[in-house]
């Protein structure tokens, strides 16, 4: 139930208090009160709301985390 | 390492035995999906934890729901999971809706607002079930009909929060060496909720995505870390470390903490959210839900959610209980232990 999937702002309708999220093509209304968003953002989508950003940097974040695992010898 | 190493590394590991939970359906139906189980060594044992929040809501509550559904001036309105869970019965909101009551389906609780403006006269009832993820989702409902003075909008709550849970499983002794870390509910707690349950039981977590690569990576970690009391994100793309501060204050608004019933655990001080006594006016009777009687008595989710056995181990399993007929709600859910190890002739 706790699914969510990911997908991009096109464009913002500050009115109705949604944004319109593009899927792959699928293009949906979803809320955006729950956090700031901007066309071009990639965002996180539950059950008809925006729930979070996605950040387009994680990787270094990754790699420092397993240089540590690793460390830790089997 | 890339991940052949990682999968080599988990299926060559003769380390001592370790147990680690998943406490999200999603994580289960993706574990079954992906076939991580085969992939695994011997020493290495999943258990499906208390993680679909249909599977773990009392029958009172689906009780509650069937009798307001009786009710010609209501309509209540649900996400699908919840439309065959039975209650202390085996009758259940599909079938209620079989004899004449109304019950919408909807994708989202926001879709509740065009239902009732059709008709002011009815009441429009949405069973509030639920994580820390959907929560907010609550927020934003409860916000729009306070400030839209919406009085034909209601909520039956039973919403629920995971570290009170997962505390409760490693106090009551569960064989639990690590925790793979429900991703969305992360999106929204961020990673330090569970801070504190890994120091004092010495256990890692890992918050994990939902692919099989990512959940790989996270076993991979949570099993390197063993005996350590670490909380690890590798999920970094969408769980910030303080997850989202600004879906929190707005659930908080409108919700406090409160006891919650959880199926086969009993009441569990602290793990639910009720709506605040300045809003009661939006309950539609939420409170006292904490009786839980099995449909059939031979039912073991109650065991099977707190991974004490798996679902191969119920007498029921793929006899009287299939997805067809589900003797119980981890076989209803598509995201229930039961139902995701029938279908995927896991076990």
């Amino acid at each position: 139930m706790c699914v969510a999937l990911p997908g991009r702002v096109l464009k913002l309708n500050s009115d109705a208090g949604t944004a319109t999220v593009d899927f792959n093509g699928n293009i949906v209304e979803a809320r955006s009160g729950l956090v700031d968003v901007a066309p071009g953002d990639r965002v996180l989508v539950h059950a008809g709301a925006i729930l979070q950003k996605m950040s387009e940097n994680e990787g270094s974040e990754m790699e420092d985390l397993f240089k540590e695992l690793e460390a830790f010898g089997s | 390492m890339n991940i052949s190493d990682i999968k080599k590394y988990l299926h060559d590991y003769d380390g001592p035995d370790m147990s680690i939970m998943e406490v999200c359906g999603s994580h289960t139906a993706a574990i079954a999906k992906n076939g991580i189980p085969s992939l695994l060594s011997p020493h290495l044992h999943l258990l499906s934890g208390p993680g679909c929040p249909v599977c773990v809501t009392p029958s009172a509550y689906v009780d509650r729901l069937l009798s307001l559904a009786k009710d010609p001036g209501v309509c209540i309105v649900t996400f699908g999971d919840l439309m065959r869970v039975p209650g202390s019965t085996p009758y259940n909101l599909s079938q209620a809706r079989g004899d004449g009551a109304r019950v919408e389906m909807v994708y989202s609780p926001m879709d509740i607002f065009p239902l009732a403006a059709k008709e002011p006269d009815t009441t429009f009832i949405f069973a509030a079930v639920g994580f820390e993820t959907t929560a907010p989702v609550y927020g934003l409902l409860v916000d729009y009909a306070v400030k839209h003075h919406i009085h034909n909008v209601k909520l039956l709550t039973a919403i629920k929060t995971m570290p009170e849970v997962i505390r409760h499983l490693m106090e009551s002794g569960a064989p639990i060496d690590g925790f793979l870390a429900p991703g969305h509910v992360s999106v929204v707690t961020g990673v330090h909720v569970y801070e504190p349950i890994a120091r004092d039981f010495s256990i890692p977590f890992g918050v994990s995505g939902f692919s099989g690569e990512e959940i790989l990576l996270s076993l991979y970690g949570i099993v390197k870390a063993r005996g350590q009391g670490r909380v690890m994100n590798f999920y970094p793309s969408v769980v910030k470390e303080d997850g989202n501060p600004e879906a929190r204050a707005l659930f908080e608004t409108y919700f406090e903490p409160a006891d919650a019933c959880w199926r086969g655990m009993g009441t569990i001080s602290g793990s639910g959210r009720e709506l605040k006594k300045d809003y009661s006016w939006l309950d539609a009777g939420s409170e006292g839900l904490d009786r839980d009687t099995k449909a059939n008595p031979a039912c073991s989710c109650d065991r099977v959610l707190m991974g004490k056995i798996s679902p191969m181990a119920c007498p029921l399993f793929g006899r009287a209980c299939t997805p067809a007929n589900p003797q119980g709600a981890c076989m209803v859910s598509t995201e229930g232990s039961c139902f995701s190890w029938y279908v995927n002739k896991r076990g």
